[in-house]
């Protein structure tokens, strides 16, 4: 998550390799909706919770792809889940801001016995994953975890695999990759970004 | 930020941000599982010299729900009435292994002592020191307040990113006394907000015409001409007032009954505030004495929910001075 807090991103100058542009993304978040849909038999239990900052967009836009197609609300599909407070570096950075939570509305606000899919824009080291799988433990117990992300950029750290993934992105240790979306940065792209093996890279 | 001290320390962006914090914090103790893993394996000391009831309760409710562990220290059966100073209970501390101090202290100025003596290398929380500040106090009622008064902020969040511009808080009673008022007349204002004292002459402070917020001597001019969109009262603090004569008189005022009459928040008082306005009391309440059992129990006071904010906020002071890498310090 969150490709451009650690680093300030160049200010509107494109640097590094775009691997993935506007209509890319849109492809490949259309083709995770149906993937999920395919593997659930619809979406009648299905939760989507994107991980702030840039999975909580991403995560409505496959809601709202979603309900193009079955009989659902976007609105009683999405939320929002923030891992924040469940990292386990927090005392390797300086303080995080603390994001938002949010269950949909509909059945009580409740994730039990549901399928929750977790949606989050890279998939690095799995460290968010796992603080967000134990965010959710304290939030309901799912009958499944699912995940979904845009980018998986390699480099597990943790025994933890994507379901859904819009592009499986060889990376080295040192590059950044840098996700930006409308909701947020006015912009889609995927960049790959550096080389320079400083160690800083994203999570 | 490494220590909270005092009020004042907070520039309007800092204490937004903190306000911001102590609202996520709220949302996750409306969960069935309020803990959170945040501060596991950090410890928290409760340094309490002087007596405590909801100030105590609450810091250490706040640093359990973060998974903190807490030890609880009172200067009553411990080797403070055996002589032992600030400085080598502190270090006893310090060696414990102690990642915080919340301190309160009978002396104004024993925090900030600790935390700039170099005897500890921990955060220093001021819980209150003598007459001179109370910072969590004066955060929940900043909380309280933008939660009631400033509408949906951003999330749809009461608050939520916004400061306290334009609001006109009436702060009464005993403001002598009081280390709650300090800490609020420099946090509202820091916020934005306009601050009237309201207090007899004799329980106004020497200096008062230096602090940056308006004074009167008449609750009744301020609440009908000033229109305050919320009222702060002050728990009369009989305890520092020395010996009390025949009928409880007091070298600050002749009677407790002139003391209502003038200066107490009653059903009639309460009927002349705008629709809007709320109560604040930072507790414990003198019922009868500054307010009516009306007032207290009236629905526009939120004087319980001030306790269940006190808990949010302390944790997200928790929060922002412990979570972050400690590196960065030394």
């Amino acid at each position: 998550m969150d490709t451009s807090v650690a680093s300030t991103p160049p200010p509107d100058g494109p640097s590094g390799t775009e691997v993935l542009a506007a209509a890319d993304i849109s492809r490949a978040l259309t083709r995770i909706a149906h993937e999920i849909l395919e593997r659930n038999k619809g979406a009648g239990d299905l939760v989507l919770l994107g991980i702030p900052t840039r999975g909580l967009p991403l995560a409505q836009r496959l809601a709202a792809r979603i309900a193009e197609v079955e009989p659902v609300d976007a609105a009683d599909l999405a939320g929002s889940l923030d891992v924040t407070m469940y990292r386990d570096d927090l005392h390797r950075h300086p303080t995080r801001t603390i994001g938002h939570t949010e269950l949909p509305a509909a059945h009580g606000q409740s994730i039990d016995d549901r399928v929750v899919v977790l949606v989050d824009d890279v998939l690095f080291s799995g460290r968010t994953i796992r603080a967000a799988l134990d965010a959710l433990n304290d939030l309901g117990r799912p009958r499944a975890v699912q995940l979904a992300v845009l980018v998986d950029r390699g480099h597990r750290e943790l025994p933890i695999r994507a379901d859904y993934v819009g592009k499986n992105l060889p990376t080295a240790q040192g590059e950044k990759v840098r996700v930006r979306v409308i909701e947020i940065d006015g912009v889609d792209s995927v960049r790959i970004d550096g080389g320079r093996s400083n160690g800083g890279s994203a999570s | 930020m490494r220590h909270l001290l005092d009020a004042a320390d907070l520039d309007r962006d800092a204490a937004v941000d903190l306000l911001d914090t102590a609202s996520r914090m709220a949302a996750t103790q409306e969960r069935e599982i309020k803990k959170l893993p945040t501060l596991r394996g950090r410890t928290v000391v409760n340094l309490f010299f002087e007596d405590s009831t909801r100030t105590r309760i609450s810091f250490e409710t706040a640093a359990k729900r973060l998974s903190a562990d807490v030890i609880n220290f009172s200067a009553k059966g411990s080797s403070v009435s055996k002589g032992e100073s600030l400085k080598d209970t502190a270090q006893t501390l310090q060696a414990i292994g102690a990642d915080a101090v919340v301190i309160r202290h009978q002396a104004s100025g024993a925090p900030h002592r600790l935390a700039a003596s170099g005897w500890v290398a921990t955060s220093v929380i001021n819980a209150g020191d003598g007459t001179h500040q109370h910072p969590t106090q004066a955060l929940l009622d900043a909380y309280t307040l933008r939660r009631h008064l400033t509408g949906p902020g951003s999330d749809g969040e009461p608050g939520l990113g916004k400061d306290l511009s334009g609001l006109h808080v009436a702060i009464v009673g005993d403001v002598l006394h009081s280390r709650v008022a300090r800490s609020n007349v420099q946090l509202l204002t820091t916020l934005g907000a306009r601050v009237t004292l309201v207090a007899p002459p004799t329980l106004l402070p020497v200096g008062v015409g230096a602090w940056d917020c308006a004074t009167s001597y008449h609750l009744d001019e301020v609440i009908g001409d000033g229109a305050p969109d919320a009222v702060m009262t002050l728990r009369v603090q009989r305890e520092r007032m020395g010996a009390e004569a025949e009928g409880g008189a007091t070298g600050f005022f002749p009677s407790p009954l002139e003391y209502t009459r003038t200066y107490g928040l009653d059903a009639r008082r309460l009927r002349m505030l705008p629709d809007h306005a709320i109560v604040l009391h930072p507790g414990p309440m003198n019922r009868g004495l500054e307010i009516s059992a009306e007032a207290a129990d009236s629905s526009r006071a939120v004087i319980r929910e001030q306790v269940s904010n006190g808990v949010a906020v302390r944790m997200a002071v928790l929060y922002l001075l412990l979570a972050g890498e400690k590196e960065k310090w030394s």
